[in-house]
C-alpha cells in the first residue's frame, strides 16, 4: 500500500508537468482548429531558457535564495517562451491562416525541427545538468515525498486556478471563446481576432515554460531532444481529456503520469508508453471526443 | 480612413452612403454600380426579390467583402467619415461603429446570454482591464467597467426581454429569442449605424409585433437602422425610406408609399412581360420625370 501511494505522488508530479504542457495543445487548438507541434519544443526552450538564467544567477549572484532563484528561473522562461512562441504565430502560422488545412500541420512539424536544431546547434547535443536545487525529503511513515514534487504540484495547481480564471471569468478569456466558437462574428463585435489568437499562443508558451523549468528542476537535467517525448505525451494528454477542453488537459496530463508510474512500478518500465497510448486508442475507441470532450452536435 | 466632413459631398443628415458600389463574384455582377444614402435618425428598408443583392450589399458595408468598385462612407455624430471598403472587420465595429446581424443566427452558443452581450463591449473592458492584467489584480477602474458592462448588457435584455436567461446558454434560446439576443447583442457595441438582415424572418405575427416596437424605440433613441426584409407588412409599417434592388441594381429609392405604388418595384415582385415592363417604365418616367431609375 505504501508503495502504491509512494508511486501515487510521483505519477502526480510527472502529470503535472504533462498537464500544464498539454493545456497549450488544447488551447491553441480550440481557438484555431490547429494542432501546434512544436509545442513540446517551446516546452523545451523553456528549460533552456531556466538553465541559461540559473547559470547566470550561480555566477553572479552567489547565495540567492533558491525559492527567489527559482521565481525569477520561472518567470524570465515565460517572458522568453512567450516572445518565441508569439514570433512563431506572427511568422509561421498567421500567413497560412485561411489556407488548406494540412499547411499550418506542416509548418507546424517544420518549426518543431528547426527549434530543437537550432538549439542543439547553439548549446551542443549534449545533456544539460543543474545541480539539485531542492533537496529536502519528507518521510511520512514509508512514503518518501520531495520537497520539490509538493512545489511542482503547488505551482501547477495555482498556474491552472489563475488560467482557469482568466478564460472564465475575464474580458480576454471571454474574447477567447468567442473566438473559438465564430471567429467573423467576433470581429464583428470589434474583438481583434489575430491579437486574441496571438495571446493564446502567449498564454499555452508560458504555461509550457513553466513545466520546462520544474521538468529541468526535478530531473535536474535537459537536453535540446527533451522536447519531442513529453510533447507527444502532452499531446496524447490534450486529446485524452478531450481536446479544446481545459479541465480536459489536466485530467489527461494527470492521468498519463499516474498510468506511467503505477505501469512502470508493477509491471515491466519498457512498456509503459505502450499501456499510455494503449489508453488513448481504448477511450478514443469508446469515447472520441475524449473524457471531457463536447460533441459536436450537428445541426439540421 | 478619417476625412473631414467639409471635404465631402454628403449632407451631415446621410449616416451612410454608398457610391457606385459594384461587386463581382467571377461572370456574375452580384451589384452594379448601386449608389444610395441611409438617413441618420430613420429606418432605411432595403429590399427586393431574391437574388437581388441585398445581402451582398450588407457583406460589403460590415468587411466580409472587399467591394470590385465603389465607395461605401459612413459619417458618424462627431464628424468622423470612415471609408468602409478599406477598413478591416473589427475596425468596422470598434471605430466606425456599424454593428450587423444576419439572417441565419450567429450567436455564441455556448456562452451564456450575458456573455454575448459582453463580449460586444469587449474593446471598453479590455481597456478598462488594463488588457487582463490590471483586472486580475482586482483594480477599481475595472471594476467599475465590468459593473457599468454588466447594467448596459442588462437594460438590453429587459428590452429584449431576456432578463429571466440572462445565464443560460444562448444556444437553449426559442428561435425568436435568439433573433431578439442577437439585436440586443449588436446594441451592447454602441453603433450608430444598425443593419439587419432580415430581422423578422421566422417570427411569429405576436413576435413581429414586438420586434417593430423595439425597433423603432431604437431608431427614436438615435441609432440608425438599415435593414433587409421580405415582409413586406414590416417593411411598410416601420420604414422611413425604402430602397428597391433587382438584379445588383437600384429600381426604386422613396417612401413606402412611393415605393409601393411604382411599376417597376410592382413588376419586379409579380413578373410580367417585358413589354409591360417598358410600357410601366415609360409611364413612370411621364410621371416623375424618371426619378426612380
Amino acid at each position: 500500500m505504501d508503495y502504491f501511494i509512494q508511486q501515487l505522488v510521483n505519477g502526480l508530479t510527472l502529470g503535472s508537468i504533462y498537464g500544464l504542457i498539454a493545456i497549450g495543445y488544447t488551447m491553441v487548438y480550440g481557438i484555431i482548429g490547429m494542432i501546434n507541434f512544436a509545442h513540446g519544443d517551446i516546452f523545451m526552450l523553456g528549460g533552456f531558457a531556466a538553465l541559461i538564467v540559473f547559470l547566470l544567477l550561480a555566477t553572479y549572484i552567489a547565495g540567492i535564495p533558491v525559492a527567489l532563484a527559482i521565481l525569477i528561473m520561472m518567470v524570465v522562461a515565460m517572458l522568453m517562451t512567450s516572445l518565441w512562441n508569439w514570433s512563431i504565430e506572427r511568422i509561421a502560422y498567421r500567413p497560412l491562416r485561411g489556407s488548406f488545412r494540412l499547411a499550418p500541420l506542416i509548418t507546424a512539424i517544420g518549426m518543431s525541427i528547426t527549434l530543437s536544431n537550432f538549439i542543439q546547434v547553439s548549446q551542443g547535443p549534449r545533456n544539460k545538468p543543474i545541480p539539485p536545487m531542492i533537496t529536502e525529503v519528507y518521510h511520512i511513515g514509508n512514503i518518501t515525498v520531495q520537497l520539490k514534487q509538493i512545489v511542482i504540484i503547488i505551482v501547477t495547481a495555482v498556474l491552472l486556478s489563475i488560467f482557469w480564471y482568466i478564460v472564465h471569468k475575464t474580458p480576454l478569456g471571454r474574447a477567447q471563446r468567442a473566438t473559438e466558437q465564430d471567429r467573423k462574428m467576433a470581429a464583428l463585435l470589434g474583438v481583434d481576432v489575430d491579437r486574441t489568437i496571438s495571446v493564446t499562443f502567449v498564454m499555452g508558451a508560458a504555461l509550457a515554460s513553466v513545466a520546462g523549468t520544474m521538468y529541468l528542476m526535478y530531473y535536474g537535467v535537459v537536453a535540446f531532444n527533451d522536447g519531442f517525448i513529453p510533447g507527444v505525451k502532452a499531446f496524447t494528454a490534450a486529446v485524452l481529456g478531450g481536446i479544446g477542453s481545459l479541465p480536459g488537459a489536466v485530467l489527461g496530463g494527470l492521468l498519463i503520469g499516474l498510468i506511467e508510474a503505477l505501469w512502470s512500478a508493477y509491471f515491466t518500465i519498457d512498456y509503459k508508453d505502450v499501456a499510455t497510448f494503449g489508453l488513448l486508442a481504448f477511450v478514443l475507441i469508446f469515447k472520441p471526443t475524449g473524457i471531457l470532450g463536447r460533441p459536436e452536435v450537428e445541426k439540421v | 480612413m478619417i476625412m473631414k466632413v467639409s471635404d465631402s459631398m454628403t449632407s451631415p443628415e446621410d449616416i451612410l452612403s454608398v457610391e457606385h458600389l459594384s461587386m463581382r463574384f467571377g461572370g456574375l455582377m452580384a451589384i452594379n454600380d448601386l449608389s444610395f444614402t441611409a438617413r441618420r435618425g430613420e429606418i432605411t428598408a432595403l429590399i427586393g426579390p431574391n437574388g437581388a443583392g441585398k445581402t451582398t450589399v450588407f457583406n460589403c458595408i460590415t468587411g466580409f467583402y472587399k467591394p470590385t468598385m465603389g465607395m461605401i462612407r459612413m459619417t458618424r455624430q462627431n464628424g468622423e467619415e470612415h471609408l468602409l471598403e478599406r477598413l478591416p472587420d473589427f475596425i468596422i465595429t470598434r471605430d466606425a461603429k456599424v454593428a450587423r446581424t444576419f439572417q441565419n443566427i450567429r450567436l455564441f452558443s455556448g456562452l451564456t446570454v450575458l456573455e454575448n452581450l459582453l463580449v460586444a463591449q469587449h474593446n471598453k473592458l479590455m481597456r478598462a482591464s488594463g488588457y487582463t492584467l490590471l483586472g486580475l489584480l482586482g483594480s477599481p477602474i475595472y471594476k467599475r467597467e465590468a459593473k457599468k458592462a454588466i447594467e448596459k448588457a442588462a437594460h438590453w435584455l429587459e428590452r429584449a426581454d431576456l432578463l429571466d436567461r440572462a445565464d443560460d446558454p444562448a444556444g437553449d434560446l426559442s428561435y425568436g429569442a435568439q433573433r431578439r439576443l442577437e439585436i440586443a447583442r449588436a446594441m451592447c457595441t454602441d453603433p450608430e449605424l444598425l443593419c439587419l438582415d432580415e430581422p423578422a424572418a421566422g417570427l411569429n405575427p405576436k413576435e413581429s409585433l414586438a420586434l417593430n416596437t423595439l425597433l423603432r424605440s431604437i431608431r427614436d433613441e438615435g441609432t440608425s437602422l438599415l435593414l433587409i426584409e421580405h415582409d413586406m407588412s414590416v417593411v411598410m409599417e416601420i420604414s422611413d425610406h425604402v430602397v428597391v434592388l433587382e438584379y445588383g441594381q437600384k429600381i426604386s429609392d422613396g417612401t413606402p408609399e412611393h415605393v409601393k405604388n411604382d411599376p417597376k418595384v410592382i413588376a419586379a415582385y409579380l413578373g410580367v412581360d417585358d413589354d409591360e415592363v417598358d410600357e410601366a417604365i415609360s409611364e413612370v418616367e411621364s410621371l416623375d420625370g424618371g426619378q426612380g431609375a
